[in-house]
C-alpha cells in the first residue's frame, strides 16, 4: 500500500454535507416487501428479455431475464416467489414513465437457486470471467448502470495505466459506499483483484474523500492483510471529486480529452459497489440481487443505510425508516446535486439507486424565483469543467446555439455546481439541458435539410441522365424507323445510319462518360461522408447517407448500362458498316430527317409544357409533316441503296448477325415502349388540362403503339426463325442472372456493411458507456438492416439456384 | 401527497442571494465613507442621501414603466449601490443638482434602457459621473480641502454643507482646493520636487488625506476578497499596471513624473480599483479576461492622469475598458476540461 500524489481540478463546490444523519444507525435490513418490481431496463442499453411467463415459480438467485443483445444485461430474482405480472410500472427514472416490469411476489422462503462460484476465475480465460460477469447481472452501481463486462471489454482499447475505484461519493447525503466500505472492505479487496487480474492495470488507486475516515481505516485494514499493490488516496472532500472525469483530473492530473471516454487514454473507473458485486458473484455465486441504498432526509425519522433486494418499493423503504409522508415534499433519487425527483413512492429500487432522499419543504425549499445574472463570475469559479457558465447561460437565452457549442457546451457535466452557487437562484444545468436538447434538434434537422438538398441534386443529375437517355432513343429512334419502313433488317440499313450515329454517338457517350464520373465523384464523396459519420456516431446521418449512397449506387449502375449501350452500338455498326458506300443525297436526306425530327421533339415538349399555345401546335403538326416528307425520302433511297447491294454481306455471319439484330429488336423496342409511355403521359395530362390536342397526341399514341407491336412482332420472328433462338435465349437468362448475380453482390455487400455497422457500433459502446442508449439503437437499426439484407440475399441466391 | 418534481440540482448555497451581493458591496464602502466624512464633513453623507433617494425613485419610475415588479427588483440593492458609488465618486460639496442628474442618468439611462440589471453594457455609475463631468467641470473638480490647509482653517459643518449643496455658499471656495491629482498635473514646468513643495495641494497634509481615504477603501475591498465576492484578479491588474507604467515613467523621467506610490494613494485609485473596476455586470468574465480588462483600465488611468484632460482617470478608463470586454472576453476563454487550448475569438472551428 502506497500513497499516490493527488492533484486537484478546477472549481467544485462544498454544500453541506449531510452526512451525518444517515449514520447514526447502524446498516439496516428491510423486510421483504409485498411484492418485488424489477424493471426489465435498470442499466444502459436494452432492456432484458423476459424469461419467465406469468405464474411461474422462481427460486432467488434464478436469472429471471437475460440480456438482449450486446449491450444489456441480466436479471435474477431477488427471492424466490411468484411472477405476477410481466407489465408497465412506474420505474425511477428522470422521465417519471412507466416501463415493463417483471412483478415478483415473494413466497416467503427466500429459497435461494443452486449458486456456482467461479472459484478458477484466475485459471479459465478472461472472456469467460466477463461473460460470467454478464450472467450475474453486473452493472455499474454508482450512476449510468453500465453493463460491467462491456466496459471492461472496452478498456482493452489502450493498454491500462490506472484502474480507479470510484470510492469518493461526492454527492452530500449519500453514504451507501461509505457504509459498504466499512460494512464489506474485504469483499471490496477481493472484488478489486479479480478485476485487476481481467484488466491488467499498471496501478489500482482507491480514491475516496477525506471526510470518511472509518471508511478509510477499514480500507487499510482490509489491504494490510491482503498485502497487494492496491493504493488508497484520499482526496479532499469537494464536490464534485467522485465524478469520473474529476477523479481521474484527482487522481491522474490527467483529463479524459473533449468527447472522448477514460478507456481512451488508458483509464478504466469502477464504483466500489460493481466492485463488491463482482466479489459476490465470482466468490459466492449471488448475482447481482441487492444493494447499499442511503434513506435519509428531514422527512425520515429514520435515517439510515440499508442493505436492500433490488425491486423494493420505495414506499417499503419510506416506511421502514419511519417516513412522516406529510412532511415529503420532493423525493429524490440520488443526491440534492444530481439526483432526479421520483412522482410516486412506488417506484423501486433498481440497480443503480444509491439513495432514497426524502425532504421536508424547509430542508429542500422550492427554488427561489430566478433574477438576472449580474454576471457575478461565482458560477465561473465553481465549474469543474471550466467552462464559463454566464456566458453559456446568455447564449441559451439568447439561442445562439453556434456560440453556446462555442463555449464548449457538450463539455458541461451537469453536475449543477454553478446553479448551487449563482446569487440569482438561476437554474443554469436547466437552461444548459434544454439548450442541449435544442441543438441535437436543431443537429439533426439540418443533416436532414442537407439531405433534402443532396436529394434534389441527385433526382437532378438523374434527369439529365434520363435527357441524356432520350437523346440517345431519339437517335434510335429516327433508325427504327428506317427499319421499319424498309421492312428486312439487312446489313446494309444498318450500315448506313451507322454513318451518322457514329458521329453522334461519340459525342452522346462522352456526356455520358462525364456524368458516370460525376456520379462517381458524388458516389465517392457520399461514401467518404457515411464513413464519418460512422465514426462521428451521427445517428441519423447514417441512415440517410446509407439511402443516398444506395440512391446514388443505383444512378451510377443506370449510367453505366447505358453507356455500354452506347459502346457497343457504334462499335457493332462500325464492324458491320465498311462495305456501304454512302450516297450523298442519303445522308442529306437523313440528317434532314434527324433535324426535322429534333425539331419536332423540341416543339412537343414545349406544347407538353404549355399545352394551349395554338402557335407551337401549327409547328408540331407543320413539323410532323416535313417529317413524314423527309423519311418518305430517306425511305425511298436507303430502298433504292439496299437493292443495290442486298445480298453481299447478309450471310457473312449470319449467327452473330441474328444475335445482334436480337438484341437490337429488343432495345428499339423498349424504347418504343418507353415512347408509347411518354406519349400516354402527355396524353393524359392534355386530357388533364383539356387540351384541344389530346386527339393528335391520341393519335400519336397509337402510332407508337403500333409502331411497338410491330417491333414486338418483328422481334418475336426472329427468335422463332432464327437458328440462334437458344443462343439468344441463353443470352437472355444469362443476363437475367447476371443482374440477379449483381443484385446478390449488392445484398452481400449490404448486409457485410450493415454486419460492420454493428461491430463498429458494439466497440463504440464498450468505449462509451454514457452513449449506450442511442447506441444501443443504433445497433438495433443496424441488425435490423442487417437481418433484411441477408433475408432479401436468401431469396435472391435461392431463385438463382432455381434458374 | 404532492411531489415536487423538478430536475437537479436540487439545493442552492443558503443566503448568498444578489441583494445580499449588492449588500456586501455597500456595507464594503463604509470605512471609506467613514473617512471621507471625516476629512471633508458632511458633504459625502448628504450626497449619498440624495443620490440614494433618486435612485431608487428613478429605478421604481422605470420599472412601473416596464411594468416589471417594483418592489422585486429595488431589493435587489443594485440601484442602491450604483447610488452609493457616484455618491462617494461625487465631490463632497457638489450642488444637489449634479448629483441628481448624474444618479438619474446612470439608473435610467445607463441601466434599465438597457434591459436593467445585467444587461447594462457600461458601469451606470462611472456614465453618471462622467456625463456630470463633461457638463459640469466647475462644481466637479472642487474638492473639500483638508480642513488645516484650506483658507477658512475648518471643516464645513452640517449647514453650511447643506447649504453649499443645496444652495449656495458664497463661501465655499475658502473651504475647497485642488486634489493632488489636480494639482500634480497643473504644476505646469516645475519639477517634482519644487511642485512638491510649493503647490498646496500637494502638501503633505492633504496627501495625507488621501492617503487615508486610499487606504480604507482598500480595506473594503479586502473585505470582499475576504467574502469571495470579488475575485483578485481585476484589482490586481489595474494597481499593478497603474505602479508599473509610473513607475516607468518615474525612472524615465524623475523630474516631471510621479512617483507610483503618488498614483496608488490619491484620487480614486483604490476605490476605482476595488468598487469600480470589479463590477461584475460590465467587466470580463474569464479570470483571463479580468487581468487583462484591469491592466487595460491601469494604463488608462495612468495615461488620462498625465496626458489626459481630467485629473482623474478611472472613470474613463473603466468606460473604455468596458467598451472593450466581450472582445476580450473572446480571446480570454478558459481552458475547457478536456480541451487541449482554450478556444479563442468566435471562429467556430474543431479544436483537438
Ligand atoms: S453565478 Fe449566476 S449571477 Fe453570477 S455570473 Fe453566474 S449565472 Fe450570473
Ligand atoms: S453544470 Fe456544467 S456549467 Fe455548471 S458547473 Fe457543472 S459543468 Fe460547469
Amino acid at each position: 500500500m502506497q500513497t499516490t500524489n493527488i492533484f486537484s481540478f478546477h472549481g467544485g463546490i462544498h454544500p453541506p454535507e449531510n452526512k451525518a444523519q444517515s449514520l447514526t444507525l447502524p446498516l439496516g435490513h428491510p423486510s421483504l416487501p409485498k411484492e418485488l418490481i424489477l424493471p426489465l431496463s435498470q442499466h444502459i442499453g436494452q432492456s432484458s428479455r423476459p424469461l419467465v411467463n406469468q405464474g411461474e415459480q422462481v427460486l432467488k438467485g434464478q436469472a429471471v431475464a437475460i440480456n438482449n443483445g450486446f449491450l444489456s444485461s441480466f436479471l435474477h430474482a431477488p427471492t424466490s416467489g411468484t411472477i405476477t405480472a410481466i407489465e408497465e410500472r412506474v420505474i425511477a427514472h428522470p422521465s417519471g414513465l412507466s416501463d415493463l416490469c417483471i412483478v415478483i411476489e415473494p413466497d416467503g422462503n427466500d429459497c435461494w437457486t443452486e449458486r456456482k462460484p467461479l472459484d478458477d476465475w484466475r485459471r479459465i480465460s478472461k472472456t469467460d470471467v466477463l461473460s460470467y460477469l454478464a450472467e450475474m447481472g453486473i452493472v455499474g452501481m454508482g450512476g449510468a448502470g453500465f453493463p460491467t463486462q462491456v466496459k471492461l471489454q472496452g478498456a482493452h482499447k489502450h493498454p491500462l495505466t490506472h484502474f480507479i475505484i470510484n470510492a469518493a461519493e461526492c454527492e452530500p447525503y449519500i453514504t451507501a459506499d461509505d457504509m459498504l466500505i466499512r460494512e464489506k472492505a474485504e469483499q471490496l479487496v477481493l472484488g478489486i483483484e479479480v478485476l485487476q487480474h481481467l484488466v491488467e492495470a499498471d496501478q489500482v488507486i482507491i480514491g475516496i474523500e477525506d471526510n470518511k475516515p472509518q471508511a478509510i481505516a477499514a480500507l487499510n485494514n482490509a489491504l494490510a492483510q491482503h498485502n497487494n499493490t492496491i493504493q488508497v488516496a484520499v482526496v479532499p472532500t469537494k464536490y464534485p471529486s467522485g465524478g469520473e472525469k474529476q477523479l481521474i483530473q484527482l487522481l491522474t492530473g490527467k483529463e479524459v480529452p473533449s468527447g472522448q471516454h477514460p478507456a481512451d487514454i488508458g483509464i478504466l473507473c469502477q464504483n466500489v459497489g460493481t466492485c463488491v458485486a463482482v466479489h459476490d458473484s465470482i466468490y459466492l455465486g449471488q448475482p447481482l440481487i441487492t444493494r447499499f441504498t442511503t434513506l435519509t432526509g428531514d422527512a425520515l425519522k429514520a435515517p439510515q443505510n440499508v442493505e436492500v433486494l433490488l425491486g423494493t418499493p420505495v414506499k417499503h423503504l419510506l416506511d421502514y425508516a419511519q417516513a412522516t409522508h406529510k412532511k415529503i415534499s420532493r423525493l429524490v433519487m440520488g443526491g440534492p446535486m444530481m439526483g432526479f425527483t421520483l412522482n410516486s413512492i412506488d417506484a423501486p429500487i433498481v440497480k443503480t439507486s444509491n439513495c432514497i432522499l426524502a425532504a421536508s419543504k424547509k430542508e429542500l425549499p422550492a427554488p427561489a424565483p430566478e433574477q438576472a445574472c449580474i454576471r457575478c463570475g461565482m458560477c465561473e469559479q465553481a465549474c469543474p469543467a471550466s467552462l464559463l457558465p454566464q456566458q453559456l447561460l446568455w447564449f441559451s437565452k439568447s439561442q445562439e446555439f453556434e456560440k453556446a457549442e462555442h463555449y464548449n457546451l457538450f463539455d458541461c457535466i451537469e453536475c449543477g455546481a454553478c446553479s448551487y452557487v449563482c446569487p440569482s437562484s438561476i437554474p443554469l444545468v436547466q437552461y444548459y439541458r434544454h439548450t442541449k436538447s435544442s441543438i441535437r434538434e436543431a443537429r439533426e434537422a439540418a443533416v436532414k435539410s442537407d439531405l433534402a438538398k443532396q436529394r434534389f441534386e441527385a433526382r437532378k443529375a438523374r434527369q439529365e441522365a434520363e435527357a441524356a437517355e432520350k437523346e440517345a432513343k431519339r437517335l434510335a429512334r429516327q433508325k427504327t424507323s428506317t427499319q421499319k419502313t424498309e421492312g428486312k433488317a439487312t446489313e446494309t440499313k444498318k450500315a448506313t445510319p451507322a454513318a451518322e450515329t457514329k458521329t453522334a454517338i461519340p459525342d452522346e457517350s462522352k456526356k455520358l462518360k462525364v456524368d458516370i464520373a460525376l456520379a462517381k465523384n458524388k458516389l465517392k464523396k457520399l461514401q467518404k461522408q457515411l464513413v464519418e459519420a460512422q465514426e462521428n456516431e451521427h445517428v441519423e446521418e447514417i441512415n440517410h447517407l446509407q439511402l443516398q449512397v444506395t440512391e446514388q449506387e443505383k444512378t451510377l449502375s443506370l449510367l453505366e448500362q447505358q453507356l455500354e449501350k452506347m459502346a457497343t452500338t457504334p462499335a457493332e455498326k462500325s464492324t458491320k458498316a465498311a462495305p456501304a458506300p454512302v450516297n450523298e443525297e442519303l445522308k442529306k436526306a437523313k440528317i434532314d430527317v434527324a433535324l426535322i425530327g429534333a425539331k419536332l421533339k423540341k416543339a412537343q415538349k414545349q406544347l407538353a409544357e404549355s399545352p394551349d399555345d395554338n402557335e407551337l401546335k401549327a409547328n408540331v403538326r407543320e413539323l410532323e409533316k416535313g417529317l413524314a416528307q423527309a423519311q418518305s425520302l430517306l425511305d425511298r433511297l436507303t430502298s433504292s441503296t439496299a437493292a443495290q447491294k442486298a445480298d453481299t454481306p447478309q450471310k457473312a455471319s449470319s449467327k452473330p448477325t441474328v444475335n445482334d439484330d436480337l438484341k437490337k429488336a429488343k432495345i428499339d423496342l423498349a424504347i418504343a415502349k418507353a415512347a408509347v409511355k411518354k406519349v400516354e403521359k402527355a396524353l393524359k395530362k392534355a386530357e388533364e388540362l383539356k387540351a384541344p390536342e389530346s386527339g393528335t397526341l391520341r393519335q400519336q399514341l397509337q402510332e407508337a403503339q403500333q409502331r411497338a407491336d410491330s417491333l414486338e412482332k418483328a422481334l418475336s420472328n426472329p427468335q422463332t426463325q432464327s437458328p440462334a433462338t437458344e443462343a439468344t435465349k441463353s443470352n437472355a437468362s444469362t443476363d437475367e442472372s447476371a443482374a440477379q448475380k449483381e443484385q446478390i453482390k449488392k445484398q452481400k455487400i449490404a448486409s457485410a456493411m450493415a454486419k460492420a455497422a454493428i461491430n463498429k457500433l458494439k466497440k463504440r459502446l464498450a468505449a462509451e458507456p454514457d452513449q449506450a442508449e442511442s447506441i444501443q439503437q443504433e445497433i438495433a437499426a443496424a441488425e435490423k438492416r442487417q437481418q433484411e439484407a441477408d433475408a432479401l440475399l436468401a431469396q435472391l441466391t435461392q431463385s438463382q439456384d432455381t434458374m | 401527497m404532492a411531489l415536487l418534481r423538478i430536475t437537479s440540482p436540487h439545493t442552492q448555497r443558503a443566503g448568498r442571494r444578489t441583494s445580499w451581493v449588492m449588500l456586501m458591496v455597500i456595507l464594503a464602502t463604509i470605512p471609506g465613507i467613514a473617512v471621507q466624512s471625516w476629512l471633508f464633513g458632511w458633504g459625502t453623507l448628504i450626497n449619498l442621501a440624495i443620490a440614494a433617494i433618486t435612485a431608487l425613485l428613478s429605478e421604481a419610475a422605470v420599472l412601473t414603466m416596464r411594468r416589471r415588479s417594483v418592489a422585486f427588483y429595488l431589493k435587489d440593492y443594485s440601484a442602491l449601490l450604483t447610488a452609493v458609488l457616484l455618491g462617494i465618486a461625487l465631490p463632497p460639496s457638489v450642488p444637489w443638482w449634479v448629483t441628481v442628474t448624474a444618479v438619474a442618468f446612470a439608473v435610467i439611462f445607463a441601466k434599465q434602457l438597457y434591459g436593467g440589471l445585467g444587461n447594462n453594457p457600461f458601469n451606470p455609475a462611472m456614465v453618471g459621473y462622467a456625463i456630470v463631468l463633461v457638463s459640469f467641470p466647475v462644481p466637479m473638480t472642487q474638492w473639500v480641502g483638508a480642513s488645516d490647509m484650506v483658507s477658512s482653517g475648518s471643516m464645513l459643518s452640517l449647514s453650511q454643507s447643506l447649504q453649499a449643496i443645496f444652495h449656495h455658499l458664497p463661501s465655499i471656495d475658502s473651504y475647497t482646493m485642488a486634489t493632488p491629482l489636480d494639482g500634480f498635473k497643473h504644476k505646469d514646468s516645475l519639477s517634482s520636487t519644487a511642485a512638491f513643495n510649493s503647490i498646496a495641494s500637494l502638501k503633505g497634509a492633504n496627501l495625507n488625506s488621501w492617503l487615508f481615504i486610499n487606504g480604507a477603501y482598500l480595506l473594503g475591498g479586502l473585505i470582499l476578497l475576504a467574502l469571495r465576492i470579488i475575485t483578485w484578479h481585476t484589482p490586481v491588474a489595474v494597481l499593478s499596471s497603474l505602479s508599473v507604467i509610473s513607475g516607468v515613467f518615474y525612472l524615465i523621467d524623475p523630474n516631471h513624473a510621479a512617483t507610483p506610490w503618488f498614483h496608488l494613494t490619491t484620487g480614486a485609485a483604490m476605490f476605482g480599483a476595488f468598487f469600480i473596476a470589479t463590477d461584475p455586470v460590465t467587466s470580463c468574465t474569464s479570470n483571463r479576461g479580468k487581468l487583462v480588462y484591469g491592466t487595460g483600465i491601469g494604463i488608462l488611468i495612468y495615461v488620462i492622469r498625465t496626458w489626459g484632460g481630467y485629473p482623474d482617470g478611472i472613470a474613463f478608463g473603466v468606460l473604455l475598458m468596458n467598451f472593450a470586454a466581450p472582445l476580450i472576453d473572446y480571446y480570454t476563454q478558459p481552458r475547457t476540461y478536456g480541451h487541449k487550448k482554450a478556444k479563442k475569438g468566435l471562429t467556430i472551428k474543431e479544436d483537438n
